[in-house]
């Protein structure tokens, strides 16, 4: 027996050891150059939330603070996140609880109420919260979404609402998500209960099923896969009013059309609206007071669109080009009561499994 | 000699020591926390919050989640074995190229394996696109998603490899004498295999199946995108619980029989194992190894290799083939497409044009996962390999050999956990005073040895197992103290399960993305993070982006891979 494999064997964990140090050394961010270290200010988010770099920057330089977020994965567990943290909290700021979550993240007492001078200038309708503890910050349509080129080329005209995806000529053509674990998913269930009611939606989802509705778990799935537009077959997605600019913006060589299109008439969509809130027991009260005015001030509400492909709540805020040119925003979008949501979602749910995955 | 003794027993506490320590600290510690929170939630909620809990759905969701796995693991094995056995006896051209790729797919992220099979197998992969174009078809042929058949091949594409490196390596440490002795005494290649070889691999071969059904049992990802809405295993059912109704005493509840069912499941098997465990008789590399020269094997060899290229490697390339070919859908050509050949997606990359704070630069995502895989593997390494020396042995004193009884089934518990339980256990444990991680940096490491750990203990315990005691003896004998015989006679012996052990590590932590979502800050994003970021949103360069990373990422970990097997060449044949 020899030395040579215990050598070998020290050489490559020495060589593995020195290595990592230095992969280490390269990545460890350089210190800030500044003597008195600003006072940090913590904003709990979900992974979708985006902003430019200068944007935060001006407001960081603007009141001497240093801004951290901490995101954790999608709305749902970012708001476990909180609700594990209750009273001790992560973070001094939430954002991102929309409105199929706001009862819940209300009865679960996680927010300081705060007036924002800010409000006045935002539309009553989007401040579903009357004692100010969650606040309005954007929203966002879930709406059909269609391939331009395939009805074009069929010559059948898209679908104008609900009521024509039951129709034979749009057979084998939708594919939405599981509203169990989609947040779109869950808004498109809503929306056919605003617009058929507690009492028709499930008859409706049994016609959809007979017209062959295609239902997949997750959003990414039915877009880059089963959408006709990206990997899949069939034409019509749940998706967002605000896709189609992104579209044209990713686009992977420029076009000056989206090749897609959205359904936006009869109550055919669902409004999410996303809420803001100071987080009960933050120990920075007056920054996080600070924070919330920003993220509905005419600035941040103004970078939200192209970040993160929502619509702005303050009227004050002008749309990009790709917006204005590429989105429409429907008249009239399904309603359900936020409170019947959170006291009927595992009911209606339940009942959706039952009709439709059975 | 009774020194030694004595000294003996001061390090076997030691290594009992460590691993438990770790266990505790970041296994119950944060387990218990989340426990205990989903207790003081039914005391405030009162027995209404497991109500949701209807007990034949329950029944449904829990037999649907044994089953698949159950299937799994035996596809899983039955393919595994005569790859493992191609590797384990035969020298071939490209052996190690091919050894490295088929362990990618144990490390990729869900989403991206789910890319990868769309790529080749989706209503518009290359498989359906050569069948429409060349063959005639008029429909696409294959449908893979939404069905039993998608989680079954995803679950063997994933785990094969568990098997392969697990089996293989204990196969090719076999004595080949053993069987040319069999075959001696007149019985047949069958009898040999089934007589002799088959018994002296049974603990490798059962220790695979554990590993690769606890996997398949908890499986999450590859249910969900996959499988489609009308299949849920108990981990999808928790997670729904958890992120969507907040009912936690349900969820935890959930996770708690999930848990126990692998505790039992470890238990059964350590009895198992210690009834066929048998110190082997060891044979060098180089005299097991024979290069492929009767036609027969020529032909074994060719039907593995292709099963292989076809089942782990296609998906992989036609993922490649995905990030840099555009069929041009958007144009209007349906049926026939005109495929463009674009690297838009890998120079788009590089470049911040949103402005966006949380823009990550490819090489700094490459930096972290690398960083955080190396930690892991000298973290795992280190525990891992004082955990399973201790186990290795029977221990003369009554206390540690009750002692090393208890620890073998811990170590397998945080594979069997649910991640999201885990992840948010960790959260209410190290997110406020005494232990306050929350910024740490070292929480992913820790949490990604944490999801290593059972590997790195179940790839080290059969070679350390195959020690014969009279080496210790003759080592002792000869005057050796028991460090000396450790560095001397075992880890001679064990250095190709240490690297096996080390690319697990690694792999693990470079594809890992449940807990390191819930833990990781906007600053330290891995590569799988980044791959989640862009394809959560719409637009072609998004998608491509996320390809283009994804073949970034099983790039670096392919060669993290063959270097950490470059290691090894010192090894071959000295003992």
């Amino acid at each position: 027996m020899t030395h040579k494999t215990f050598f070998s064997l020290w050489k490559g964990s020495a060589i593995l050891l020195v290595f990592s140090l230095m992969v280490a050394a390269c990545t460890s961010p350089t210190p800030a150059p500044t003597p008195t270290p600003n006072p940090f200010l913590t904003v709990m988010t979900h992974d979708s939330f985006a902003a430019t770099e200068t944007v935060i920057a001006a407001f960081e330089r603007e009141h001497q603070v240093k801004v951290q977020f901490l995101k954790a994965g999608d709305v749902g567990s970012a708001l476990n996140k909180a609700i594990l943290a209750k009273g001790n909290p992560l973070a001094d700021v939430f954002y991102g609880v929309d409105n199929t979550f706001l009862s819940r993240a209300l009865a679960e007492d996680l927010f300081e109420p705060y007036a924002s001078p800010l409000l006045k200038e935002i539309p009553i309708i989007y401040q579903l919260d009357t004692q100010n503890r969650m606040l309005p910050v954007d929203y966002g349509d879930v709406c059909l979404n269609y391939e331009r080129n395939y009805f074009a080329e069929k010559g059948i005209q898209p679908p104008k609402n609900l009521a024509d995806l039951i129709k034979p000529e749009y057979k084998g053509l939708l594919v939405v998500q599981n509203p169990a674990l989609s947040s779109p998913g869950l808004a498109f269930l809503l929306t056919t209960i605003g617009v058929y009611g507690t009492e028709g939606y499930l008859d409706y989802w049994k016609k959809l099923v007979e017209n062959d509705v295609k239902v997949v778990n997750d959003w990414e799935t039915a877009y880059y896969s089963e959408f006709s537009v990206h990997g899949g077959t069939r034409p019509i997605v749940v998706s967002y009013s605000s896709s189609p600019p992104a579209e044209v913006i990713f686009a992977e060589a420029p076009v000056d059309q989206p090749p897609t299109g959205v359904v936006t008439e009869d109550r055919s969509c669902f409004r999410q609206i996303e809420f803001v809130g100071i987080l009960k027991g933050t120990k920075n009260r007056t920054m996080a007071e600070k924070w919330v005015d920003f993220m509905l001030s005419k600035t941040f509400q103004e970078d939200m669109p192209l970040q993160m492909f929502v619509f702005p709540v303050n009227p004050n805020a002008q749309l990009p080009d790709e917006f204005t040119r590429f989105v429409v925003i429907p008249s009239e979008t399904a309603q359900v009561d936020p409170q019947a949501i959170e006291q009927n979602r595992e009911a209606w749910i339940q009942a959706w499994s039952e009709a439709v995955l059975r | 000699m009774k020194s030694i003794l004595r000294n003996t027993k001061w390090g076997s506490a030691l290594a009992w020591a460590l691993p438990v320590l770790f266990l505790a600290l970041f296994y119950f510690y944060p387990l218990g926390s989340i426990v205990l929170f989903a207790v003081q939630r039914f005391i405030g909620a009162g027995a209404g919050s497991l109500q949701t809990l209807n007990l034949a759905y329950f029944w449904r969701v829990f037999s649907f989640t044994v089953y698949q796995a159950a299937l799994s693991t035996l596809l899983t094995v039955l393919l595994g074995l005569p790859a493992a056995y191609l590797f384990a006896r035969y020298e071939f051209r490209g052996k190690m190229l091919l050894r490295s790729l088929s362990t990618i797919p144990f490390v990729l992220p869900t989403l991206v394996v789910a890319a990868a099979f769309n790529a080749l197998f989706g209503p518009r992969g290359w498989a359906n696109l050569a069948a429409i174009n060349l063959l005639g078809f008029r429909e696409a042929p294959f449908t893979l998603t939404n069905s039993l058949t998608a989680i079954l091949i995803a679950h063997v594409f994933y785990n094969l490899t568990i098997v392969l490196r697990l089996v293989g390596d204990v196969w090719s440490r076999l004595d080949p004498r053993l069987t040319q002795a069999a075959r001696c005494l007149g019985a047949t290649t069958w009898q040999a295999f089934w007589k002799v070889t088959l018994p002296l691999l049974l603990p490798a071969i059962f220790s695979a199946s554990l590993l690769v059904f606890i996997f398949d049992f908890t499986s999450f990802g590859v249910i969900l995108i996959l499988g489609g809405p009308r299949y849920a295993t108990l981990e999808v059912e928790i997670y729904y619980q958890m992120t969507a109704l907040f009912n936690f005493p349900t969820a935890v509840l959930l996770s708690l029989i999930q848990l126990g069912c692998t505790l039992g499941l470890t238990i059964i098997y350590n009895r198992l194992s210690e009834k066929l465990t048998r110190p082997l008789p060891l044979a060098g590399q180089k005299r097991v190894l024979t290069r492929l020269s009767k036609p027969s094997h020529k032909i074994f060899a060719f039907l593995v290799i292709s099963f292989l290229i076809a089942f782990q490697v296609l998906p992989l390339l036609a993922l490649v083939g995905r990030s840099v070919v555009y069929a041009g859908w958007e144009r209007g050509e349906r049926g026939l497409t005109t495929p463009t050949l674009s690297f838009a997606a890998y120079q788009e990359i590089f470049i911040n044009r949103r402005a966006s704070l949380f823009y990550i630069p490819p090489i700094r995502a490459i930096a972290i996962s690398v960083t955080y895989g190396l930690m892991t593997i000298l973290l795992g390494l280190g525990i891992g390999l004082a955990a399973a020396w201790f186990l290795s042995r029977q221990q003369e004193s009554v206390v540690l050999e009750r002692l090393r009884r208890w620890l073998e089934p811990l170590i397998l518990l945080p594979l069997g956990t649910s991640s999201v339980t885990l992840g948010l256990g960790f959260l209410l444990a190290f997110g406020k005073p005494p232990l306050d991680l929350r910024s740490s940096p070292l929480l992913i490491p820790l949490a990604h040895t944490l999801v290593a750990f059972p590997f790195i203990v179940r790839s080290l315990l059969p070679a350390l197992r195959s020690i014969r005691p009279r080496y210790h003896q003759a080592a002792a004998v000869l005057g050796a103290t028991p460090w000396q015989i450790a560095r001397r006679v075992d880890l001679p012996i064990i250095g190709r399960a240490v690297l096996v052990a080390g690319v697990f590590a690694f792999g693990i932590s470079m594809g890992e993305f449940g807990a390191t979502a819930l833990l990781t800050r906007p600053e330290y994003p891995t590569l799988p993070i980044a791959i989640y970021r862009f394809l959560g949103q719409p637009g072609e360069l998004n998608y491509g982006q996320a390809m283009a990373l994804s073949v970034l990422l099983m790039t670096i970990t392919a060669a993290g891979m063959i270097l950490i097997e470059r290691f090894r060449s010192g090894e071959v044949g000295e003992f």
